[in-house]
């Protein structure tokens, strides 16, 4: 081993796909290492439910026997993490809940599969929000993550868990969803690359539902590059998943490095209105900068009904959610009440231990917008304000390419500090929302400091664009080394 | 005539025949061993979605064709919210406000005869839920979720219905036209064709609807006039002692004959209604629709109409006859092997059915097929039998000895047709009854048909019956 172990987990996909082919070290070699790490420091964070080491060193000596053999491919031996909302056979899968503490799919999620396929090895399952619902990882039945920029502080949600080991050098990419900004915003707020697709771009089988209309899986990494390398993976029609899109997958990598001359971005006046944090509203601004000085062009564009994206998603979201949930019942699996009497009690019991309240809250908020005579002044108001977002995205994209701004209002907050105000905390999302709306990708790159925290860049494409947002990324990232910079201690 | 006006409207669930269910690649064969054809979709398992299969579109699209009606360019699957245990997901997916078939109609026989046509409102696709199963669990309940995901066709009539006959007679040409279309094998014992009446009365020429009630699971044509009989005469009794109707559920008890109320629970209920998100709206274009229109068989109407026509039966023969398409296939088969319409259709609706039924045989099981019956019939058009000898040929035919030669060979059953022979045996028969005779020449012309009854004993049912009638005749003005 040319490199010492202790270096490793510094490295990104590509460079460690490198010295994997190179033989600098083999994929067994590089997976102890970071198991290793995650034992040693990794358990301030509380990132992971549960490790996979057995598995991990098993799929690893696999990898390595690939590569020996010459039937290496892109991911082989590359060290990934899954969110405990994917469903992997054999390994339980809890979504943060004490609902599915006890649950162990029979089968693998379609992303599993494919990055499995691909070659990756996965070493466990990352902590989250309960079943998706929240922005600061505060409601996982497992406790809060805590942010590696600052431990007393929330490294957002609700993919925390992915976002902070991806943030302290605990692995190099994580996969992750996105209902609401669930990847971009803890990828703004831990200083990570987090990348949403275009809904339907990647399949959502076995990917426990939150709100099904909304819901995508996506990662989060160091470097565009990286997001590319797993979105491609990734990505592509499955059969079993009737939203997924027969759209071909291109080569995300090979037009990474397309310069961004004649690039026309998009900037929205209320993202950068009272309710933006200062410092973050800078580095925004800096950032699209850099954009400018590699050739794209600037200008405003309006979404009008922009500001109407947090009430409606919190009637879609929480409608889908109450019916996504019912599934969870106590009978066939999850969380089963002991002292039930009969049916009813089964049902209230299960269900009354087994979710916690913010899952309790848009279950209920939920059924009183689906309810007879509630229906149309909120569900389908709702879908028809959806309509005209979605209508606004698709007019400013017929001007620009790319729409910038900041992901998240402020850089990371202190947990505790919002828990109770859902309205607050509903409104960490308020930049990142509209792309679920509309179904349209969405990528956070992280693009400087405010008060020693990371503060994300978000750029929005028409659908399938994320070539181009890959592109402006990596392009970005290739003039700053924002995303190089590793939180104090996680070097 | 009663005061009261009879209102009736179904809902007929049709199990579709797919091999797969609705939603899942489970099969759905019918009295599998519980929970063995439950995939992770059918038992709601978290992460998992439904996938449409195309196949129910198309048998949905056919069914729409058969009754005249609109094919939707787009229908959308809805989840009908509920807890109870054999629904795995919470919600059962169904089409709601927009179903894929709208605004059909078909024709019934009314009392007096006439023709009378009854309105489709609409027909959607939905699954079915699993079964709770209340014995053998002790103080608890067993679910088989081997039905959950089942296709159904849901066939919702308008309120055009003015008897419980008139329902029966509806329903029955639902399930002929289903089977016909071969979407369903409208097996009810299995429950596969099912319906809930929704029934009501009201004073005769009063426009506007009375309170209804709704009958559950109607299983049987039996039960559905017994059911809504007794509902309508419930009704009419609480209404004239001055009461009400309560708009409720009830469920038909066939051992007690009568309809019970399963107390407003489910009325309570708010489904909550919402278009499934995991499922894309159906979008079907003409070219399709044409396609399904091509390929479409006879329907019953059409085929009773060319029976009376091409085969010159009596209307009641051929309303039979079509009542199913496998009997109607092997009408036609016989038919036309046989050489004689009228001939096949007499025994088709007599031996061949009396038989199936005492054996409880479906036409396609039958022990005679439809060209082992046209031998039989062409050797009583050729005279090698008589209609009389052909019953006896017929019943060791279903009993298996052979087609019909081999069994007139065996058992020496050949009409005797030699006309010396024949007069032989009318000779004897004069001779052993001289009083008899003796009236005959006085001008009593009746007792010629006993003597006819004597020979046919004494040749054991062989002589030719015109050939005897011949022969008397003769020999009697002989002398």
């Amino acid at each position: 081993m040319s490199m010492a172990a202790g270096e490793l987990h510094a490295l990104t996909l590509a460079e460690l796909a490198r010295g994997l082919e190179a033989g600098d070290y083999t994929s067994r070699e590089l997976t102890e290492a970071l198991l290793e790490r995650v034992s040693a420091v990794g358990e301030r964070l509380n990132a992971f439910i549960t490790l996979t080491a057995d598995e991990a060193l098993a799929a690893a000596d696999r990898a390595d026997r690939h590569r020996a053999e010459g039937k290496s491919g892109p991911l082989t031996g590359l060290p990934i993490v899954h969110k405990d909302i994917f469903c992997t056979r054999g390994v339980r899968t809890t979504c943060g809940s004490r609902m599915l503490d006890n649950f162990v799919p029979p089968y693998d999620a379609t992303v599993v599969e494919r990055l499995a396929g691909a070659g990756a090895v996965s070493l466990g399952k990352t902590n989250m929000d309960e079943f998706a619902m929240g922005s600061s990882n505060e409601t996982s039945y497992y406790g809060p993550v805590r942010n590696p920029w600052d431990l007393a502080r929330s490294p957002g949600g609700s993919s925390g868990g992915s976002a902070a080991a991806v943030a302290a050098r605990l692995v190099p990419a994580a996969t992750g969803t996105d209902t609401g900004g669930s990847i971009r915003q803890p990828a703004a707020l831990t200083g990570t690359v987090g990348l949403k697709p275009t809904y339907g771009r990647v399949s959502r089988h076995g990917m426990v539902a939150f709100a099904s209309s909304l819901d995508q899986a996506g990662v989060i990494t160091r470097s565009a590059e990286d997001a590319a390398l797993l979105l491609g993976a990734m990505a592509g029609f499955d059969e079993r998943d009737s939203t997924s899109v027969e759209e071909p997958v291109p080569d995300y990598r090979a037009s990474l490095d397309e310069p961004l001359s004649g690039l026309r971005v998009g900037i929205v006046r209320q993202h950068f209105d009272a309710g933006l944090d200062e410092e973050t509203g800078r580095r925004v601004r800096e950032a699209i900068a850099v954009l400018e000085a590699q050739g794209a062009s600037v200008r405003e564009v309006d979404l009008p009904n922009l500001d109407l994206s947090v009430p409606t998603y919190y009637v879609v979201a929480p409608a889908e959610c109450s019916s996504n949930m019912s599934r969870f019942d106590g009978v066939r699996f999850g969380h089963r009440a002991a002292d039930a009497d009969e049916l009813l009690e089964l049902y209230c019991n299960s269900r009354g231990e087994g979710f916690g309240a913010e899952v309790k809250r848009r279950i209920l908020t939920g059924t009183y917008v689906l309810s007879a005579g509630y229906y149309d002044a909120y569900y389908l108001k709702a879908q028809k304000v959806r309509q005209l977002i979605a209508d606004d995205f698709r007019k400013a994209f017929a001007e620009v390419d790319l729409i910038a701004g900041p992901t998240a209002p402020t850089p990371a907050f202190a947990l505790g500090d919002k828990t109770d105000d859902p309205i607050t905390m509903y409104l960490n999302d308020i930049y990142t929302i509209g792309a679920n709306l509309a179904g349209l990708p969405g990528i956070s790159v992280p693009c400087g400091l405010a008060d020693g925290l990371p503060v994300g860049l978000h750029l929005v494409g028409a659908p399938f664009a994320e070539a181009r947002l890959l592109n402006c990324a990596h392009r970005y990232q290739a003039d700053t080394d924002w995303h190089r910079q590793a939180p104090e201690g996680w070097e | 005539m009663s005061a009261w006006e009879v209102v009736i409207g179904l809902e007929i669930h049709t199990q579709l025949a797919t091999k797969s269910k609705i939603f899942s690649g489970a099969a759905t064969a019918y009295g599998a061993e519980p929970n063995t054809q439950a995939c992770l979709v059918d038992l709601g398992y978290p992460g998992v979605l439904p996938v449409l299969n195309a196949e129910v579109v198309r048998m949905a699209v056919r069914f729409g064709l058969a009754v005249g009606a609109r094919i939707a360019p787009r229908s959308v699957f809805a989840r009908k919210n509920y807890f109870y245990p054999d629904l795995p997901k919470g919600y059962q997916i169904s089409q709601y406000e927009l179903p894929i078939v709208a605004g059909g109609e078909l024709a019934i026989t009314d009392a007096e005869g006439k023709a009378k046509r009854i309105g489709i409102t609409r027909a959607h696709l939905e699954e079915d839920a699993g079964k709770s199963v209340h014995e053998g669990f002790g103080e608890y309940s067993g679910i088989d979720l081997n039905r959950a995901g089942t296709p159904l066709l849901e066939i919702v009539s308008e309120p055009d219905l003015r008897s419980a006959q008139e329902a029966v007679a509806y329903m029955r040409k639902i399930h002929s036209i289903v089977r016909y279309l071969g979407i369903s094998d409208g097996n009810m014992q299995e429950g596969s064709f099912r319906c809930d009446a929704n029934v009501s009365v009201r004073p005769r020429g009063q426009q506007e609807l009375g309170t209804r009630t709704e009958l559950k699971n109607l299983n049987s044509f039996r039960f559905v006039e017994r059911a809504i009989n007794f509902e309508v005469e419930r009704q009419i009794d609480l209404l004239e002692d001055g009461g009400s109707v309560v708009q409720e559920t009830r469920l038909y008890d066939a051992e007690r004959d009568e309809t019970r109320s399963m107390r407003g629970k489910e009325e309570a209920n708010d489904y909550r209604y919402f278009p499934d998100p995991d499922l894309l709206p159906v979008e079907i274009d003409e070219s399709f629709v044409e396609a399904v229109r091509a390929s479409l068989p006879e329907l019953p109407d059409a085929k009773r109409a060319r029976f009376v026509e091409q085969y010159g039966l009596k209307p009641a023969d051929a309303e039979i006859l079509t009542q199913s398409r496998a009997l109607a296939d092997y009408f036609e088969e016989a038919a036309d092997a046989a050489g004689d319409p009228r001939l096949a259709a007499n025994w088709i609706t007599g031996e061949l059915s009396g038989a199936l039924n005492r054996d409880g045989l479906e036409i396609s099981a039958s022990r005679v097929d439809a060209a082992a019956l046209a031998l039989l019939l062409r050797r009583i058009a050729d005279n090698t039998i008589s209609g009389k000898i052909a019953k006896e040929v017929f019943d060791a035919m279903w009993q298996g000895e052979g087609d019909a030669d081999a069994v007139i060979a065996q058992r020496g059953l050949k009409q005797i047709t030699d006309t010396s022979a024949i007069d032989e045996i009318v000779a004897g028969v004069i001779a052993a009854h001289p009083e008899q005779v003796a009236e005959f020449r006085a001008g009593k012309e009746k007792i010629l048909g006993f003597l006819v009854g004597q020979v046919m004993k004494e040749s054991r049912g062989k002589a030719n019956p015109g050939q005897v009638n011949e022969s008397l005749r003769r020999k009697l003005a002989e002398e």
